[in-house]
Order: structure tokens, then sequence, then C-alpha cells
């Protein structure tokens, strides 16, 4: 016999009082993370001197942030009693959660990373406003269908890949304006205009295309092994839960365009001809379907994974 | 530009002058247009013989752009099935899809985009992606085998050429040790190890190859287990009210789909009763009054043979489990249970009505048909509220799920239902189009309410109703999937392999003397964060003192 659990409702004000706290905070580092960018970018040399120690106080500002929102997370958890990743809302402050944790824990060992770190800032500031906003729900009990041990091994590896294949996509990106042919050649109409000057000093100061590339690689290549993995332990609560391992469900079935999309990646970079541009147009499309099957799938595609909450 | 920045800071094969000098195929086994080939040759021509086409043909299948755009089409062919309902995931979705898009409908239906999973161009992409795969690894293995067999490459000439590439000064006595020192070094580290006059050539990470191997080859082992499991599977919808007994063969069900090759003696012998279904709700914390915490179908369970019947508990998420057959939990509802006398008295209806929720609060939608009534047929609709309460509008509504105050009422409709035409009819609609409505809506006549135990009378003399009691009922699912441990099996095998080809660095390392001194160097096939590090370490090592490699002898 399963027994009521008490909710705390309380306590999962106080929560979202600690993911506030944590927005302030991105958008702080994001303020000054940018700041330090424009600073680096600027004409004037003493100007440019100072970039550094702005960049520290960003990662601090983002390191406090992360804080906050850990208290905001684990209230949640402990309000509902159980993990706290079964709506959107809650999906959304855990996934961005383990994503700033990875990505603060990847620049303690890869310093070249961290100047996507004003990316992320204003990624997840951006996340959490369209979660509290948007997606909130009060703490509610689990639904019988949800009330199993794989929602804590599917979802958690989900989330993790998620995080994974954000950063990688992140450096893509950078890598993708790094290496734009209006970038690298540019027309004469902008090539002296003070923003497009101040465009390449930012991009001077992001690691050369090749690095980029490699470390974006390794990052899409754990997502892929988590994602696989996620596929998998999906496909087994499937089983249980609906009585087939696989039934094309539209859930399943953007796990499964993902998945191809990034085994697709994987093979572009063993491809002449296709790494490079290529392949990192393919993990901004892969992370774009990610996004996709969170927001619009979850939202309005009729389908079992009815778990939005809304 | 991209290509030699990446293949000399990843150290690509390309520079691989032992690769490079002879056709690519031959040597890793991989398609012409792996990064590791080299450029282009002039071989992509085909000659023009039936038998040069055919080659051509298949060099281009198997090409690792075939198999990229392959996936890709793949991703691409599968999204239609996410924005048009299918028919083996949500028939009804594709019925209400065909009801409102009456023009469109059939066209989307001749592209297969009801089908989408099981349509030929879907079939098509991963057949032809599938043949590929096959065509592709199978050579590989045969040249893998051989790599297995034969002693790591020898060294190249122009050791500076390679990504990790550095050098240290050394007189003869240093140099004369070194290339022990670097054997034994190697070797303790897991690398094969040739040793020549002047040089030491160690390659490691075969098992990077072999879990690529593994990984294509277990897809392959989980496509034949879905389809061969398929085949044999079999799905059966039975709902079941407390009180009644299954028994799992075709008569028992209300709905069945078997696999192509299924055959009815794969119905285990087993029969279920119902005995109680129970449904906890949370009574406890406000925000979450009335939802339900668990569902509890209480099942008798009787196998061929057993004496007895066991007793069991069916939840979501935790079916029971016969020899050949899971039991699952998919649905709940009430069933009332009705009792109708016609005109002239006799009963024309007696039994629970399955009633299908509508809301979370268990508003609940039944249909009854009184085809055998005299002397008029007729039907009706019904709407159970659990709790019920009345909105200003005076309508009902159910403000909780659980049986509190229930009510019933009820619409009549009179005339011929259609029952003897031989159309087969949904028991949930009532085809009320040509039938007389006798009670609610626009008739001016109240509808029929009824309490628990309360019994009425039905308009124009057609008889009475009462509502005797309330019964819920559990709707189960009974499937068979004998493919499915082998398709996880093959999963898994299939992730170990892909874990084994990425995290496993595939490297070669070179050391070399000559009058200058010692060099190492490195190339790595694929990714490797370690390159440099290795050589530098080993570099180091051979830079120590030697009492070291003395005391370990
Ligand atoms: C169902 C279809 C396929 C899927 C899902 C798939 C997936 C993958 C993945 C995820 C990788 C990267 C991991 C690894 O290195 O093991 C990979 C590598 C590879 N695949 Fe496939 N593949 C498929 C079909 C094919 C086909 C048809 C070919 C032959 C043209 C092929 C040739 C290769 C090769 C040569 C590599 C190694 C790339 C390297 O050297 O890094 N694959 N594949």
């Amino acid at each position: 016999m399963k027994t009521a659990v008490n909710l705390n409702e309380a306590l999962s004000q106080w929560s979202v009082l600690g993911i506030y706290a944590s927005m302030l905070f991105y958008a702080a580092a994001f303020v000054v993370l940018s700041m330090d960018l424009a600073r680096a970018a600027s004409e004037k040399s003493k100007i440019r001197a100072t970039a550094g120690k702005l960049e520290r106080a960003g990662i601090l500002l983002m390191i406090v942030a992360v804080a906050f929102h850990g208290i905001g997370v684990l209230g949640r958890g402990i309000a509902a009693q159980r993990v706290p990743w079964a709506n959107m809302y809650e999906f959304t402050i855990t996934g961005t959660l383990v994503v700033t944790v990875i990505f603060i824990f990847a620049q303690a060992f890869r310093k070249d990373i961290r100047y996507i770190a004003t990316f992320m800032t204003a990624f997840v500031t951006l996340a959490l406003g369209i979660a509290t906003s948007v997606f909130y729900v009060q703490v509610k009990t689990l639904m019988p269908a949800l009330q199993s041990y794989w929602l804590l091994i599917h979802v958690t590896v989900a989330i993790l890949a998620t995080a994974f294949f954000n950063i990688a996509a992140a450096l893509s990106i950078t890598y993708l304006f790094k290496t734009a042919k209006w970038v690298q050649e540019p027309s004469k109409k902008y090539a002296k205009q003070t923003w497009f000057v101040a465009l390449k000093r930012v991009l001077k100061l992001f690691p050369e295309p090749a690095r980029l590339e490699q470390t974006s690689y390794r990052f899409n290549i754990i997502g892929f092994i988590l994602w696989s993995f996620t596929l998998i332990a999906g496909a087994i609560w499937a089983e249980r839960a609906w009585h087939r391992y696989w039934g094309w469900d539209t859930k399943e079935v953007w796990t499964f365009i993902i998945w191809t999309i990034y085994a697709g990646y994987l093979h572009a970079n063993a491809t002449r001809g296709w790494h490079g541009k290529r392949s990192a147009w393919l993990v901004v499309i892969g992370f774009g379907a990610i996004m996709f099957n969170f927001t619009i799938v979850n939202l309005y595609f009729k389908g079992l994974h009815v778990y939005s909450g809304l | 530009m991209a290509t030699s920045q990446r293949s000399k800071k990843k150290g690509s094969d390309a520079q691989d002058p032992n690769l490079r000098t002879r056709s690519a195929t031959s040597v890793t086994g991989r398609p012409d247009d792996h990064i590791s080939a080299g450029e282009p040759t002039a071989i992509n021509q085909p000659s023009l013989s039936l038998i040069g086409w055919a080659r051509w043909i298949w060099r281009q299948l198997t090409s690792m752009r075939t198999a990229l755009l392959l996936l890709l089409f793949l991703a691409a062919a599968a999204i239609p099935g996410s924005l048009y309902p299918q028919r083996t995931a949500d028939p009804n979705g594709v019925t209400t899809f065909f009801q409102s898009n009456p023009t469109l409908a059939p066209v989307l239906d001749k592209f297969q985009l009801f089908d989408v999973y099981s349509s030929a161009w879907f079939s098509a992409i991963y057949i032809l992606l599938f043949t590929s795969l096959i065509g592709c690894v199978l050579p590989r293995v045969a040249v893998h085998y051989k790599a297995l067999m034969s002693p790591p490459a020898a060294t190249p000439s122009n050791l500076a050429r390679m990504p990790a590439f550095q050098t240290a000064k050394a007189g003869a006595k240093k140099r004369a040790r070194a290339l022990d020192a670097a054997f034994a070094q190697l070797k303790s580290q897991g690398y094969r190890v040739v040793r020549t006059e002047d040089s030491v050539a160690a390659e490691r990470g075969y098992w990077r190859e072999t879990g690529n191997l593994l990984f294509h080859i277990s897809l392959v082992g989980v496509l034949i287990s879905v389809g061969f499991g398929g085949a044999y599977s079999y799905s059966g919808q039975r709902v079941l009210v407390e009180g009644d007994t299954f028994v799992n063969n075709l008569a028992g069900y209300d709905s069945f789909s078997p696999g192509i090759a299924f055959s009815q003696n794969q119905l285990t012998a087993f029969s279920a009763t119902l005995n109680r279904f129970d449904v906890t709700y949370d009574l406890k914390n406000k925000t979450n009054l009335g939802t339900p915490l668990d569902f509890a179908a209480h099942v008798s369970l009787r196998e061929r043979g057993a004496s007895k019947a066991k007793d069991t508990v069916i939840r979501v998420n935790e079916p029971a489990e016969i020899p050949g057959a899971k039991v699952y939990l998919t649905g709940n509802g009430y069933a009332p249970v009705i009792t109708i006398h016609d005109g002239k008295g006799k009963i024309a209806f007696s039994g629970p009505v399955e009633f299908l929720p509508q809301d979370a609060n268990m508003t609940s939608l039944g249909v009854i048909k009184v085809p055998d009534a005299k002397p008029q047929q007729f039907g009706i609709l019904s709407f159970f509220y659990p709790t019920a309460a009345q909105l200003k509008s005076k309508a009902y509504t159910s403000v909780y799920p659980a049986p509190a105050s229930p009510l019933i009422t009820m619409n009549v409709y009179e005339g011929n239902l259609g029952l003897d035409s031989g159309i087969p009819s949904n028991a949930f609609s009532l085809a009320v189009h040509g039938l007389k409505q006798l009670t609610g809506g626009k008739t001016n006549v109240e509808s029929i309410k009824l309490r628990l135990g309360e019994s009425a009378n039905l308009p124009n003399g057609l008889g009475t109703v009462s509502f005797d009691s309330l019964r819920r009922y559990a709707a189960l699912d009974v499937d068979y999937n004998p493919g499915q441990g082998w398709v996880l099996f093959f999963a898994l095998l299939s992730l170990a392999g892909l874990i084994m080809s990425l995290v496993i660095p595939r490297r070669r390392v070179w050391v070399k003397v000559d009058q200058g001194g010692i060099q190492v160097a490195a190339l790595a096939r694929g990714d490797d964060p370690l390159l440099e590090r290795v050589v530098t370490e080993l570099v180091t090592k051979l830079n120590q003192k030697p009492e070291k490699t003395e005391d370990e002898n």
C-alpha cells in the first residue's frame, strides 16, 4: 500500500524565492560578463587591461547564483518529498542547475571554455524566467504512472545528457561564428565599422576553431552516450508503465530523432567534407531538436508523456 | 581550411604515410570517404560494364556519406509521425482527424502518413541504412581481425610529421638504453610493441575498433529482435468489472491486435477475476486534494493446471507476470449497475454499464442500448457524477472523483437503434441521428435523475429504470512480446560497444634513435585528449636516470 505524502507548501514557496534570487545573480553575472567582453573588445588598451578582473567577478556571481539555485531545487524536492523533476517547471530548474554545475566544474579544468559563460548565464536566466512565469505549478504528488524508480534513472540521465549537449552547442555556435565567411572575409561595407571590429576582437578571445570543435566533440560524445542510455531506460520504463517498450509515442519519436541526428553528427566527424562547419551545424540542429522536444512537443503535441503539469 | 587544422590537432590518419600510400579501403576496411582515406582518388568513376556499375553502386551505398545522409533522412522521415495521429499509437485520433479534415485526410492516407513507421518510404530508408551498415561493417571485421593478428605497423621514416612529436638529446649510452626502456614502458602500459634495430613501434586501443564493430553489429541485432518480437507478439484489451472473470482466449478480449506470425495456441491458459478495485486519493494536501495516489486492482489469477487461484495486486508500473504474458493495468472507471423493465414489465436490460471518464473528477459518460424492449427499442445517453454538484446553470458536475454523492442523469432516445443492420457499432456511442429524443436537451422534459438505489419511470410508457448498485472496473492489457528481452540485450551490447569505441584511445607510438638523439612520436585514430601527454611522459621517462629501470629488472 502506498502511503500518502505530506507536501510542504510553505517550503516550496521558499524554494521559489531561492530560484528568484539565483535568477538575479545569473542576470548580474551576465551583465558583468558582457561588460567584460565589451572591454576586451574595446579600442583603448587601458580599458582592455581591466577585462580579466570583471571576468573573475562574473564567474563569482555565477557561483553565488548556483548556490541559490541549488537551494531552490533542493527545497522543491524536500517540499514534494520526491525527486524534483516531475513536471516542466521542476525539469527546467533542475536541468539548468545541472548545466551550470557541469559548466563550472568543467571550466576549472578547461580554462578556455570560460568565455562561453556569457552565453550560459543568458540562457539559464532566460530558461528560469520562463520556468517561473510560464511553467510554474504548485507542488503536487506524482500520478501513479510516474511512481517508479525508472523516473529517477531515465530523467536524471536525460537531464545530464541535455546539459552536455547544451554546452557543446554553445561551443559549436561560437565555432560557426569564428569560421563564418562574413567574419573571415568581411565585405568592404562593414569591415571597418566599429561593431564589426568589436565583434572580431570578442571572437579572438575564444579558442581556436579547431580547439572549439574538439571540445564540442568531447561534450557531445558524453551527451550521446547518456542519451543512448536515456533511450534504453525509457524503453524499459515504458514496458512497465504502458505495456510496450516502444510505441512511437510523440515523445519517443523525438527522442529517436535526436539520437539519430547526433549519430549523424558522429558520422559527419569521420566523413570527408563533412567535419568542420557541417558537423557544427548538426550540433546546432541536434540541440534545437532537444529544445523543441522539451517545449513544443511537451506543450502542444498529443501523447502519453503528458507531464508538463500545465 | 578546417581540414588541415583538424587533422593537425586531432591527428587524423590522413597524415599516416603507411595508410596514405596504399588504397585506404584495403588497409582500414573503412569506406573511401572516411576521413582517414586521404584525398579522393580517381576510382570514383564507374566502368561501363554491368559489374562495374554494380560495384560502383555498392561502393556508393556503403560510403560514409550515404550512411550519414540516410541517418539524417531517417530523422527527418520520423517527424511526420509526431505531427499526425498514428493508427497504432492513437487510432481514435486518426478517426477524429478524418472527421474534421474529410478532404485532406484521404490524401495524407495515400502517402501513409497515418502509418509512418510501417510505411514504404520509412521502411525503405532504414532497410537501405542497414544494408549499408552490413556492407560497411563486414569488410571491417575481416580487416580488424587481420590487424589483431599482426604486429603494429613499422616505424615510418619521418616521425617529425606526426601530430605529437618530441626529441631528446642523448649520448651513445643513453641511446643504447632508450629503446629497451621504451619497450618495457610501453609494454607495461598495455601497448603491443615491436622492436627493431633502431626503433620501437607500439600500438594500443584495438578495443576501440572492436567496440565500434560491436556497436554497429548489435544494432542489426536490435533490428532483428524488434522484427521477430513484433511478429510473434500480441496485445489484448479487456475491461473487467469488479466480480467478473476473464478467460484468456480470443473471445475473452474486447479488442485484440496480434503480430503477423501470431497463432492462437500462443495464448497461455489462465483466468483472472477482479475481486476489488481500490483507488487511494490524497486527502491531506490542500493543493492536491482528490488526486489519485494509487490504483490497485486486486485480482485472482488461476493458471492452467493450478489447483488454487493466486491473489495478486496489479498496479500501474507493476504488471502481473504469467508465463507467456503480462497483465497490465491501463485504466479504470465506474460501472453503475442498472436494471430496465420495458413497457410490458419484462426485464429488458440488467447489469453493470461501463462509463467512460471525461475529466479528473470522473464525470463519466455511458450508453445503454435496449434493442429488445417492447413495444419500442430505445437507447439511453447517460452521465454519471461520483460526487454530484449543481452549477448555477442547473447543469450537474462532479466535484470529487470518489463516490461521495453519486448521481446518474439520463437522456432517452426512442427509435430504431440500427443494431440489426450488421454494421458493428461502438458500445460507447449512440448514433442519435434518426432517433427521437424524449428527455433532456431541447425536449422540455427534464432528464431522468437517479441516486443510488432509486428507480424512475421512463417517458412514453417505455418502462422503468433503476440504479441498483455501483461497481468499479479496471481496464487490463494482456501483452506478450518474445523479442523484447533480445532487444534489450542487443541495445545494452550496443551501448557497451559505443562506450568502448568513444572512450578508448587508439594510438600508435614510435621511438627512434639516431645520431642526433631520441625521437618520440605518436598518432591517434580519432579524438585523443592525451596524445601530447603520452609523448611528454615517455620522453621524461627516457630522460630519467637508469637505476630505476635496472631495479625493475
Ligand atoms: C543504423 C545506422 C548507424 C548508426 C546509428 C551509426 C552510428 C554510429 C555512431 C554513433 C558512431 C560513433 C561511435 C563509434 O565510433 O562507434 C559511428 C561510427 C562509425 N560508423 Fe556508424 N552508424 C550507422 C551506420 C553506419 C554505416 C552504414 C556505416 C558505413 C558506411 C558506418 C560506419 C561507421 C564508421 C566507419 C564509424 C567510425 C567513425 C570513426 O572513425 O570515428 N556506420 N556510427
